[in-house]
């Protein structure tokens, strides 16, 4: 279980999250939507200590992160970034398997590259991707890529960080049921950003919506359409009239 | 007047606060050295882009100084009937001085700069991030083997420059101011010590070290964006050269100030 309870965090007088408070539980799928900008990738970035809250506490398993011996507590993580942040000196299989060459998850190079070989298919690229360089792919590979690496290693907790923007809408469908299929089956918790909706049914237990850096809603995704909170509603339904300005 | 001196002491606390930052990273890099992991296979890349690569770079301007070098001696010997000490002041010059300096500004304008360059887009493109949460110290993998490179390459480095700026010397010393070949090389070897070589050595070894830290330093401090990177790598390079030359000129005053 992850637990965030009054995480702010300002760049210079810029205040990103004035509060956040949320909880994930073990092996549920959690959906964090909001407007870009509203300081949702800064959000994971407090959880795996990247970015160090202003104030607030961070547990995970009930234990504050920031005590948490940093290797195994990291060990314990997968996350795929906004931008896939691919190593671009390395080719597409070394990217995927780099915690598999190195360090305590260590294994044969062949072995390495069968499992590699093996996500990549599972995120819908053919085995000759492997062998390329990250800069030989266009955007939605390096995406896809980047969240093979994410789940090599089999974490138990794993962050998508906008894991379809970017992608056409089979591919979409695909990474969506990847997700899901990663949380019931591997029994992972994932927190999901994103911003596409049909995303959102598909991957999630439970949906957060962060606004004006306090999490404005939280809840089971079968009440998110009934919510009565006007800022969810704007954003779900996608209006330019509400309570959130479109020009922030 | 306190207005004055506040001016003038925000930029030399700025400097100070600088300096302490980059000796406090020196002094975690050189933890991080001592204790596993060691990237190999990255110690061997930068070992290539560090110390092979750069021969071309050296050779030549080392081949064009030491030619330059024994024209000038030659000229300013002269107005002193004492053109003959070419071979000795040349050598020593390269050794000691140029040798050293020349390869350390070319260290600094061509490593310096790839390795901040490489490490600032690294940071701004969420690369080190990602290294981070693959459980892997970017400490460890991308700072200590490039700055082991650097330390142990750069005095081989000076030692391929000093010897190639001598043959610039004795190329223009014999093939054009009429200088005995075999004497040349003869009063060149009497006139050299190995403290010559060790200093020319000792210094190659801090310059490499100081151009590949400041490199990986603001490399990883860079600030976001295209503007960030630049930004770094100009930062890096200047600092590096600076610090080179400050560092020439402590090293010198401690080998042969006395
Ligand atoms: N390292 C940083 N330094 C300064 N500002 C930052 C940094 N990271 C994020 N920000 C700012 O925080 C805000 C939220 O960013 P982010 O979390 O990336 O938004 P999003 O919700 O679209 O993921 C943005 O205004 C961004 O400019
Ligand atoms: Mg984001």
């Amino acid at each position: 279980m992850i637990a965030l309870s009054h995480v702010t965090k300002a760049f210079g007088p810029k205040q990103v999250l004035t509060g956040v408070d949320l909880v994930v539980p073990k092996g549920q799928s959690m959906v964090v939507i909001g407007g870009s900008g509203t300081g949702k990738s800064v959000l994971l970035k407090c959880i795996l200590g990247l970015v160090q809250p202003d104030q607030g506490l961070i547990t995970l398993d009930g234990q504050d992160v920031r005590t948490a011996e940093r290797e195994a507590f990291l060990a314990r993580f997968g996350m795929l970034f906004q931008g896939g942040a691919l190593f671009d000196s390395l080719r597409v299989w070394e990217n995927v398997a780099f915690r598999l060459l190195r360090g305590p998850l260590k294994r044969p190079k062949a072995e390495a590259r069968a499992i590699a070989v093996e996500k990549l298919r599972r995120v819908g690229l053919t085995p000759e991707t492997a062998d390329l360089f990250p800069a030989e792919l266009s955007g939605g590979m390096q995406k896809r890529v980047g969240l093979a690496r994410a789940i090599a290693a089999q974490p138990e907790i794993i962050f998508f960080d906008e894991p379809t923007t970017g992608l056409d809408p089979i591919m979409a469908g695909v990474i969506n049921d990847l997700i899901r299929e990663i949380v019931t089956e591997m029994g992972a918790t994932a927190i999901t950003i994103t911003h596409d909706m049909s995303s959102v049914r598909a991957i999630a237990d439970r949906v957060a919506m962060l606004h004006d850096g306090v999490i404005q809603w939280t809840g089971p995704v079968a009440e998110m359409d009934n919510a009565p909170d006007p800022y969810l509603q704007q954003f779900i339904h996608g209006r330019a009239e509400g309570p959130i300005a479109a020009i922030r | 007047m306190t207005g004055f001196l506040a001016a003038l002491g925000r930029p030399v606390l700025a400097v100070l606060a600088a300096f302490g930052r980059v000796a406090l990273y020196a002094v975690q890099t050189l933890a991080s050295l001592v204790r596993p992991p060691f990237y190999t296979r990255e110690f061997l890349a930068a070992l290539l882009h560090v110390g092979w690569l750069s021969l071309p770079v050296v050779g030549l301007t080392a081949i064009f100084t030491g030619g330059a070098l024994a024209l000038q001696i030659y000229a300013g010997g002269q107005r002193f009937n004492a053109e003959a000490v070419v071979p000795q002041i040349v050598a020593i010059g390269m050794v000691r001085e140029l040798g050293p300096v020349l390869v350390g500004l070319m260290i600094a304008a061509r490593v310096t700069s790839s390795i901040a360059a490489e490490i600032a887009t690294m940071k701004v493109t969420e690369q080190i991030d990602a290294l981070v949460t693959l459980s892997t110290n970017p400490l460890k993998y991308l700072t200590v083997p490039r700055v082991l490179a650097g330390t142990l390459t750069v005095p081989l480095l000076v030692a391929v420059g000093d010897i190639i700026g001598i043959m610039g010397g004795f190329l223009v010393a014999t093939g054009q101011l009429g200088f005995n070949k075999a004497t040349y090389i003869q009063n060149t070897l009497d006139f050299l010590e190995s403290a010559d070589v060790v200093s020319s050595l000792i210094k190659g070894a801090v310059f490499g070290c100081i151009a590949t830290l400041i490199g990986c330093y603001h490399g990883m401090a860079s600030g976001r964006g295209a503007m960030g990177v630049g930004q770094a790598t100009k930062t890096a390079v200047a600092a590096a050269s600076i610090l080179i030359l400050a560092a020439n000129f402590l090293l010198t005053s401690v080998m042969f100030g006395s």
